[in-house]
């Protein structure tokens, strides 16, 4: 009676963990309903502002009756891996485009040739350096979004106050921008008070070895130049400002301390004379501080021409995507001109009801930037963020993207690790980079192999 | 066997079976997997392919596995005894508050343990920045010049050290349960036999608690060796975290995960993963071995 009631009840509770356990794999992915309507999963992108939702909105419109689901959080490869082994990947992927080679080259996305001539994708309204950038060996692998440009931003009163001319200020001359981080300078008792020129070591190694005249790797994305003898004097040159302002270890806490998305913000406190960044971090000041005397200027070459090191995210698809074809169908309207002008004109009118100025959105798509900076983008009242702005136009134009590899997180790793020796004072920057030339080959030789 | 120890046992097993399935399935069969794993050249994404020992051979001549294995190692030989000690402490100043007091003080050192570890990173950050912290501008109010606790390569470790000392609740409270099992009595006999404070916790105290100091010994130095989440946050979490670095703070659990998940060598990470098995079980055995010698369990 008893070893009955036990057998009962351990079966049971087989039963009921085996069930458990199944519906805690089974229940990912896309599902197809009754009706026949398909749900499409993604990973990597939120609608966590007024451009994705407007976006958002419009490519599940476009799909309709089906829909697309969100998945908020960032493009996490764990997460991904951990779908594609258990035959559970999403319809869709949203991912920085220099991440697309590694799984291009693993064959784990989809080429997108098929999709662009079944849905009649213009590709002529992507800039050239956004599509370069998710292409490898020839292959489109994602129809790219934003197109993140590098210029330089200049803390007027820093330069007001160390008797320097922003409209004069170039990082053609590294002599001149030198002498110039140094008089920016501000140590007090020994504590760095304001960091004269920031380089942006390391993750910004390639922009300053670009304006050298070098690139990383070669065009073809096989073959690495970290050892390049441009690369090693642009690593010198910009390890040396650090040095200059007082060394690595106190350059970082104090950058570290800065209020970098708040009010207090480093230019908003008199932090920072001057550094390359990103566009975006122009509407962060006119959302926080839309007051601080700002100037803009291209970054330039050793050559004296602007260099604008540009980046981004890119829809990819999944080579086991369950839905290909809608996901095809909802990226290309994701990317479309008129959805971003849409979206451009719902963060337009949301910054006009708090009374902030907007700076506009750099997408990978030219025609939507002609429209959105001619129609949507309206003089600020502030010039010195609409002269911004126009800096950001003109410098794009010579937007260049790293070239695609099939090894993108180690290579990149490569050359971090290289900068950090250095920044660190354990190797010289040829030592360094030397060292990384080797792992950073050995990387993409394996990863070509057999391709 | 009678029937009724053969029913005992038989029922044993079936309240154990959910474990036991538990530990078969999601356990045993993974480490199997995972073993098999070390043996290959395995990306998730491409077909596996058999290398032999290949990944071992690889990992014995990797400087990073060196450094990261240092690293780890460091860093619980100065985390362990600083959280028993620490905790020690805190635990006997609870046994001799009131009851009220006590059970106020165990639930504020308790609390600091359910906080997520990705947000003790952070933390860390906040608290032990070089310019700003408030560890540096408390050091700076009784005159020290702190140092550069997040970006100083020699400073890096004894600084997550120190932020470690905010999650030695649970072992504070493991001590205190110690504490308060060991008899009054012997502690009166040995006051009456003259012996002082220190003289009665050498002798009387510590070996009354010396199950639960070993206990915690092992469990604190198994998860040194794992640390994982609050150094990644704090310094791998994001491109622009990862400029922190300087390999001071490439743990061995981290190296592993940059292995299997940033650079798809899951293979390398499999043989990664059982090198600090077999470095946990060889670190283990030793200590239960030396424990013998110190260790007084009532029932024997």
């Amino acid at each position: 009676m008893f070893l009955r009631s036990m057998r009962t009840a351990v079966g049971t509770a087989l039963v009921v963990a085996l069930a458990a356990g199944c519906g805690g794999v089974g229940s990912s992915g896309s599902k197809s309903g009754s009706s026949g309507q398909a749900t499409l999963t993604m990973m990597g992108f939120g609608t966590g502002d007024e451009i994705a939702k407007t976006r958002f909105d419009a490519a599940n419109a476009a799909i309709a009756p089906n829909a697309a689901r969100a998945s908020e959080g960032s493009f996490n490869a764990q997460q991904f891996l951990s779908a594609v082994a258990s035959n559970t990947p999403p319809d869709l992927v949203y991912m920085e485009r220099r991440l697309l080679g590694t799984y291009a080259a693993k064959n784990a996305i989809k080429p997108l040739a098929d999709c662009v001539e079944r849905e009649k994708i213009d590709m002529g309204q992507f800039r050239p350096a956004a599509v370069a950038e998710a292409t490898l060996n020839g292959k489109l692998y994602g129809l790219p979004e934003f197109y993140n440009n590098r210029v330089v931003m200049i803390n007027d009163a820093a330069f007001a106050d160390a008797g320097l001319d922003p409209a004069a200020f170039s990082t053609a001359d590294w002599r001149r921008l030198s002498a110039a981080a140094t008089r920016l300078t501000s140590i007090d008792g020994g504590k760095l008070r304001r960091i004269g020129f920031d380089p942006k070591l390391p993750e910004f190694l390639p922009l300053w070895a670009r304006a050298n005249g070098a690139a990383l790797v070669s065009d073809d994305g096989r073959t690495a130049r970290l050892n390049d003898p441009r690369v090693v004097q642009a690593l010198e040159f910009t390890v040396g400002l650090i040095k200059a302002q007082g060394g690595w270890a106190s350059f970082k806490s104090f950058r570290d301390s800065f209020d970098f998305f708040g009010a207090k913000n480093q230019f908003a406190a008199d932090q920072l004379g001057a550094f390359p960044m990103e566009d975006f971090y122009l509407n962060v000041l006119a959302e926080n501080s839309p007051k601080v005397e700002l100037t803009v200027t291209p970054f330039r070459g050793v050559d004296g021409r602007p260099v604008d090191w540009i980046t981004g995210n890119a829809w990819a698809i999944p080579a086991k995507s369950p839905h290909p074809d809608l996901a095809c169908k909802w990226i290309k309207t994701m990317t479309d001109s008129a959805t971003w002008i849409a979206a451009a004109k719902a963060r337009a009118a949301a910054r006009k009801s708090e009374g902030k100025p907007f700076t506009g959105v750099f997408t990978g798509n030219s025609r939507a930037d002609e429209v959105i900076f001619k129609d949507v983008v309206q003089p600020s009242g502030n010039p010195a963020f609409d002269a911004a702005v126009r800096t950001v136009l003109q410098t794009q134009e010579a937007g260049v993207a790293e070239p695609l590899t099939a090894a993108g997180e180690e290579f990149k790793a490569a050359w971090q690790d290289a900068v950090n020796r250095v920044l660190d004072g354990k190797q010289q920057p040829a030592q360094a980079l030397a060292q990384a030339q080797q792992q950073a080959q050995a990387a993409l030789d394996q990863a070509n192999r057999g391709s | 066997m009678t029937t009724t120890r053969r029913r005992e046992a038989l029922a044993a097993y079936g309240f154990l079976s959910p474990w036991i399935i538990g530990f078969l399935v999601f356990m045993a069969g993974p480490m199997v997997a995972s073993l098999v794993l070390s043996l290959t050249d395995y990306d998730v994404l491409t077909s596996t392919q058999f290398v032999g020992a290949d990944n071992y051979r690889e990992l014995f001549a990797d400087d990073r596995v060196r450094r990261s294995l240092a690293n780890t190692l460091i860093y619980t030989v100065l985390h362990v005894p600083l959280t028993m000690a620490v905790a020690l402490g805190l635990a006997m100043l609870l046994a001799r508050a009131g009851r009220r007091s006590a059970g106020f003080f165990r639930t504020v050192f308790y609390l600091p343990t359910v906080t997520p570890k990705v947000a003790v990173g952070v933390l860390f950050l906040l608290l032990f920045n070089g310019q700003a912290g408030l560890v540096n501008e408390t050091l700076a109010r009784v005159g020290i010049d702190g140092p550069d606790w997040t970006v100083d390569g020699a400073w890096i470790k004894p600084g997550l050290v120190l932020m470690s000392a905010w999650s030695l609740g649970s072992t504070v409270i493991i001590y205190l349960a110690a504490l308060q099992n060991v008899p009054r009595d012997l502690h009166e006999a040995a006051e009456m036999d003259g012996a002082s404070p220190w003289a009665r916790f050498r002798a009387v105290t510590v070996p009354m608690i010396s199950g639960a100091l070993f206990f915690t010994l092992i469990i604190n130095t198994i998860s040194s060796l794992q640390t994982f989440d609050e150094v990644y946050t704090a310094f791998y979490g994001s491109a622009n975290q990862q400029t922190y670095g300087n390999d001071a703070a490439l743990f061995y659990v981290v190296y592993l995960f940059q292995q299997a998940f940033q650079f798809l060598h899951m293979g390398y990470a499999s043989a990664l993963a059982w090198l600090l098995f077999l470095i946990i079980v060889a670190i283990t055995l030793v200590q239960v071995r030396l424990s013998r010698r110190f260790v007084y369990y009532e029932s024997e």
